[in-house]
């Protein structure tokens, strides 16, 4: 990984940070990256493209690590709304709590958030997969289309509203199930999918046999059988 | 969009930094809300007679010729110029003092009054307004803050944010509300009164009217979730502290951070990131159609 590069958004601005990052010569070994004093700042670290692992010391505004590939990246705090939207691959962890849409329409990558996720988490999503240690809000993953969503507490109001074939872990409670989400039974491929995420996330005082697995009843849209390897 | 931010400090030595936090605090909102901009300063008031009035002089109205009529229609009255508003004090009878300023004086509006708030407005981008009033050398126990992007009704000054409608009272909203008109028209039959075409003020008007019949400001939020439509995160301000809600869908977003010597809250962690010790404050985002309070 080469040394550690600190970028300070005190001395540099944001749009430079993210420009050398986003920009990385690819015959480069300086991949191991540390920025700090984000102060709230919106789309920190924005639209990575490449291996590299950034830790951000802070707490960060809007959209951080949108749209990321392949990047590693380590908030240590607080996110705003729609942390690692539109994710296509690579991992985004926070240490604090998100904002809403967390994982917003994300088509691939793992997104951690070790603190709770508020309302909207994983709208829409794609293909991602997120593992939050804490609760979520209302409309969490909401028509979520593809991809896998562990719940380690609670899920709010409105629980996998208009899902397609994206599937919901929760280990608490489920305040209220959205249209078309009902309980599935947990076959011995989504227990091996839960596992796997819980690993992933080196979560382990929490047992795979203690959650529940929710999805569509695929009574909202024209689900056809003959395309479902395509899900 | 909009920005609201609001400051109540639990150690009270941190009174004199109030104005400077909040200084903070409207900057880091000045890309919410670039059209205007106002807040409204707590401070505590040992002379329990007095009570202060905060004016604006519209229309380049002449400090010096408002001071002429004022002083002498009411003795003992102490008067100071910030910008274009004036905060005047004085012991005699509220009741006279608001209506010789809302009937003889056209070119003077009266923005709010009571016993510890003093509001200050005006359009223009917030960076610009905060620095008019010097609102860093202003000192209080709390104080609320907004930045308007206008979408509801003109950009005025009497379209701005904070609205009072009550004594020490008055209402930021970060929102849009569908049923201000059918409300305004209830609230005027029960006798508030309104000076702006504005969603807000009706909502300002709502809280004054239920305070007014003795509710608590909590039981009043948790009224208001039922009675306002639309979408809002609310900071409202009394004397004795602030109070914010968001609707229950929380489209409006808001964020907290709690420390052993104050709580403050905006509209994002931006506004916040330079108070002191914010970096281990308790940080959460109020839940939606929950009321959160201090002070009250």
């Amino acid at each position: 990984m080469g040394e550690l590069i600190k970028l300070d958004l005190k001395k540099k601005t944001l749009r430079e940070v993210n420009d050398l990052l986003q920009n990385l010569d690819p015959k480069s070994n300086l991949r191991n990256y540390l920025v700090t004093n984000p102060t709230g700042n919106h789309a920190v670290c924005a639209g990575l493209k490449d291996e590299m692992e950034v830790l951000v010391k802070g707490h960060v505004g809007y959209y951080c690590a949108g749209m990321n590939q392949k990047a590693l990246i380590t908030i240590e705090g607080n996110v705003g709304t729609g942390v690692a939207e539109n994710m296509m691959s690579g991992t985004v962890h926070v240490k604090g709590n998100a904002s809403q849409s967390a994982g917003a329409t994300a088509h691939g990558g793992t997104l951690i958030i070790d603190g709770n996720a508020s309302s909207r988490c994983g709208i829409s999503m794609k293909g991602i997969d997120i593992i939050v240690k804490g609760s979520v809000g209302h409309m969490s993953a909401f028509m979520a289309q593809a991809g896998n969503m562990v719940i380690c507490g609670d899920a709010g109001e409105a629980l996998g509203d208009s899902l397609y074939e994206a599937k919901l872990f929760v280990r608490g409670t489920v305040k209220s199930l959205g249209a078309d989400c009902e309980e599935k039974k947990i076959s011995k491929k989504d227990m091996e999918i839960l596992k796997s995420l819980l690993k992933k996330a080196n979560i382990k005082n929490f047992d795979a046999n203690d959650f529940k697995m929710y999805g569509s009843a695929r009574k909202l849209y024209n689900f056809n059988i003959d395309n479902v390897s395509e899900y | 969009m909009c920005g609201i931010v609001g400051i109540y400090l639990k150690n009270k030595k941190l009174s004199k930094d109030l104005g400077k936090y909040l200084t903070g605090m409207m900057q880091g909102m000045a890309t919410r809300g670039p059209d205007s901009a106002g807040f409204a300063i707590y401070s505590e008031n040992k002379k329990s007679k007095e009570y202060k009035y905060s004016v604006c002089l519209l229309n380049n109205y002449s400090f010096n010729t408002f001071k002429k009529i004022i002083t002498k229609k009411f003795k003992n009255l102490k008067i100071k110029q910030h910008s274009d508003h004036v905060i005047l004090t004085s012991d005699s009878d509220p009741k006279k003092i608001v209506s010789f300023i809302s009937t003889e004086l056209k070119e003077a509006s009266l923005v709010g009054y009571g016993k510890s708030i003093e509001i200050f407005k005006q359009v223009g981008n917030p960076i610009d307004v905060i620095k008019n009033f010097q609102l860093d050398k202003f000192s209080g126990t709390h104080a609320i803050g907004h930045t308007r992007m206008a979408t509801e009704s003109a950009i005025t000054t009497n379209g701005s944010h904070p609205y009072s409608t009550g004594q020490d009272e008055c209402l930021v909203h970060n929102g849009s509300l569908s049923n201000h008109n059918n409300l305004r028209r209830k609230l005027l039959k029960q006798g508030q009164s309104f000076d702006s075409e504005n969603d807000t003020e009706v909502a300002a008007g709502y809280v004054s009217n239920s305070l007014s019949n003795k509710k608590s400001l909590k039981e009043t939020l948790v009224n208001g979730l039922k009675d306002l439509d639309g979408f809002y995160t609310f900071i409202t301000g009394t004397r004795e502290g602030f109070a914010i809600v968001r609707d229950e869908i929380a489209c409006k977003p808001a964020v907290i951070a709690e420390t052993k010597d104050y709580v403050a809250i905006a509209s994002e962690f931006q506004a916040m990131a330079h108070l002191p010790g914010v970096n281990t404050a308790k940080i959460f985002e109020p839940e939606p159609g929950v009321v959160y309070s201090w002070g009250n």
